[in-house]
């Protein structure tokens, strides 16, 4: 089994593995790129420039639109791995990448790479999947 | 599995339809193959979520497809925005997201969807059936369309909705297949007082459980009443789809596609059974309470929207009562529920005791609540939820008596007999 690629990029950052799914919506500011569900175990932490790893979306379908915007602003992830596909996570990142043109890779992580990754990992994306580097 | 388009699929990727139907077929595309679908099914009917200002990126995404020329080709609902249209002054926006709120509203009517601003779109005349595939997005009404209506919708969220409504189609993927709508976990109530059994707070609380513990996986509840109310599912649904990823729920004996449990588990082995008790579900209740003690400084219901008999109840409850002083008091609804409730008469007595009526948007998403260095109560499972971090105030939840109460008196009383003590 192989990583699958939903949106095809590269990117190279420091992994933060969420313990929970995080609805980005209510869950992400875009404006600062913390984590403000104060009920997320990873609350008040920055995702500016990580590799975001996190099980599946959660809650809002208003989290396309806090993905898009944050990666307007430069404050997301530069990649989000997920443990199973998440259309909400995807096409934030499809419709920054069609207005912007900034790529933000999303890839599900075949379930033996996903169990490898944790928080302060380098990790990049690459074209045909995830290398954790170390 | 590969994903075959069909002539006029095509047709509309490569613009014959125009530019915003050729965008939208794109994005489209990216999604079917993400998902793993064969194909794009039409869809009757589709709800935008898009029309909340969220930041530049959704307003930038909206006014490109409507100058582009988009125009939704199946009927279209909106909705809930940042603004309340029809009453301006409850909403404390600054200019730029008056401005801003306006515009993303405007760029969606352009397109051709029906300004209903509401959440709860399932509370209109016209709801599908069972089976009908629809692209439904905000997470509330995906899950009642899927569980007490049965129709068909995926979790969709900003940005395809718009799509589906432009084009007509969807990925044949996720809930709009049998395959993906039996249950996998199963809920079992055990023991529950009738008191508790009965109480429409109930709902809310079993839903914020059943999110928390089921995540994105379709849960089977055992032990609801076979004439559960409308207002107590919807209730469910929605703090199970803010708790956790929850897009449809089987309620054994009482939604359409579980007439019984092996029906609702499409004949296999549940992965896992949970048996719900009173303790579970105070430490549930409890978990949506980040103060009980106080001030209080308002109340919010209606998250989903207030339907015409929640304005019944809520009449009935505060006769003969005031708000008291300082204590601010909002029931969130759509246009169209106001306007039939109003017809019923028991919308001036809220007004008269001191109650605001909000359309269009929602007292957690958009700047309403005056004070919010209180305590906020509410009967809503998702706003407890999210209000704690939208808005960074402090929530206590109990029944709609119990905010009643509480908003009369002007201190959080909460009625603990229903929970056994």
């Amino acid at each position: 089994m192989a990583d699958r690629m939903l949106l095809a990029g590269a990117a190279t950052g420091t992994a933060l593995v969420l313990d929970e799914p995080l609805s980005m919506w209510g869950g992400l500011d875009p404006e600062t790129g913390e984590i403000i569900d104060r009920r997320h175990p990873q609350s008040g932490v920055l995702a500016t420039g990580r590799v975001l790893v996190m099980p599946s979306g959660r809650g809002s379908s208003s989290s396309s639109s806090v993905l898009a915007e944050a990666i307007r602003l430069g404050t997301a992830p530069v990649a989000v791995v997920l443990a199973e596909p998440d259309d909400i996570v995807l096409l934030g990142a499809l419709v920054a990448e069609e207005l912007y043109g900034i790529t933000c890779p999303v890839v599900v992580a075949e379930p033996g790479t996903y169990s490898r990754l944790h928080t302060g990992l380098q990790v990049s994306i690459t074209l045909t999947g995830i290398e954790i580097r170390s | 599995m590969t994903l075959v388009l069909t002539k006029r699929d095509r047709a509309m990727a490569s613009g014959a339809h125009g530019d915003a139907a050729a965008t939208a077929m794109r994005i489209l595309t990216r999604i079917a193959e993400a998902d793993g679908a064969a194909r794009l099914i039409d869809v009757t009917s589709a709800h935008i979520d898009s029309c909340l200002y969220h930041g530049e990126a959704g307003l930038d995404f909206a006014e490109r497809l409507a100058d582009a020329g988009g125009r939704v080709v199946v009927p279209t609902t909106l909705n809930v925005a940042s603004l309340d249209l029809l009453h301006p002054h409850l909403v404390h926006a600054d200019e730029r997201l008056v401005d801003r709120g306006r515009r993303l509203m405007a760029a969606y009517v352009a397109m051709g969807g029906t300004p209903t601003w509401t959440c709860a779109p399932y509370q209109s005349a016209h709801r599908p059936g069972l089976g009908e595939h629809v692209a439904w997005a905000e997470s509330n009404a995906i899950v009642f369309a899927n569980s007490v209506l049965g129709a068909r919708t995926n979790r969709y969220g900003d940005f395809i909705d718009i799509c589906a409504a432009l084009t007509g189609r969807v990925p044949e993927s996720g809930l709009h297949l049998d395959e993906h709508r039996r249950a996998r976990v199963v809920f079992r109530l055990v023991a529950i007082p009738e008191s508790l059994a009965t109480a429409e707070v109930l709902y809310p609380v079993l839903g914020h459980l059943i999110g928390r513990a089921a995540g994105t996986r379709v849960p089977a509840i055992v032990g609801l009443a076979p004439d559960a109310p409308e207002d107590g599912l919807k209730a469910l649904g929605a703090a199970a789809a803010s708790s956790g990823g929850v897009a449809m729920f089987h309620a054994v004996g009482r939604t359409p596609e579980a007439p019984t449990l092996q029906a609702a588990l499409g004949g296999r082995a549940a992965e896992r059974t949970i048996d719900v008790d009173l303790g579970v579900l105070r430490a549930a209740r409890d978990e949506l309470t980040t103060d009980a003690d106080g001030p209080l400084s308002a109340v919010s219901v209606g998250t989903p929207h207030f339907s015409v008999a929640e304005f019944r109840t809520l009449a009935a409850l505060i006769e003969g009562h005031t708000v008291a002083p300082g204590i601010e008091f909002y029931v969130n609804t759509s246009r169209e529920v106001l306007a039939e409730a109003a017809a019923e008469g028991t919308v001036h007595p809220l007004r008269a005791a001191g109650i605001e009526v909000v359309t269009d948007t929602c007292t957690y998403i958009t700047p309403i609540l005056r004070h919010t260095t209180g305590v906020v109560m509410t009967n809503s499972g998702k706003w407890a939820w999210y209000a704690p971090s939208n808005l960074g105030v402090a929530v206590a939840f109990g029944s709609l008596e119990d905010c009643v109460l509480s908003a009369t008196t002007g201190r959080i009383t909460r009625d603990e007999a229903v929970w056994g003590g």
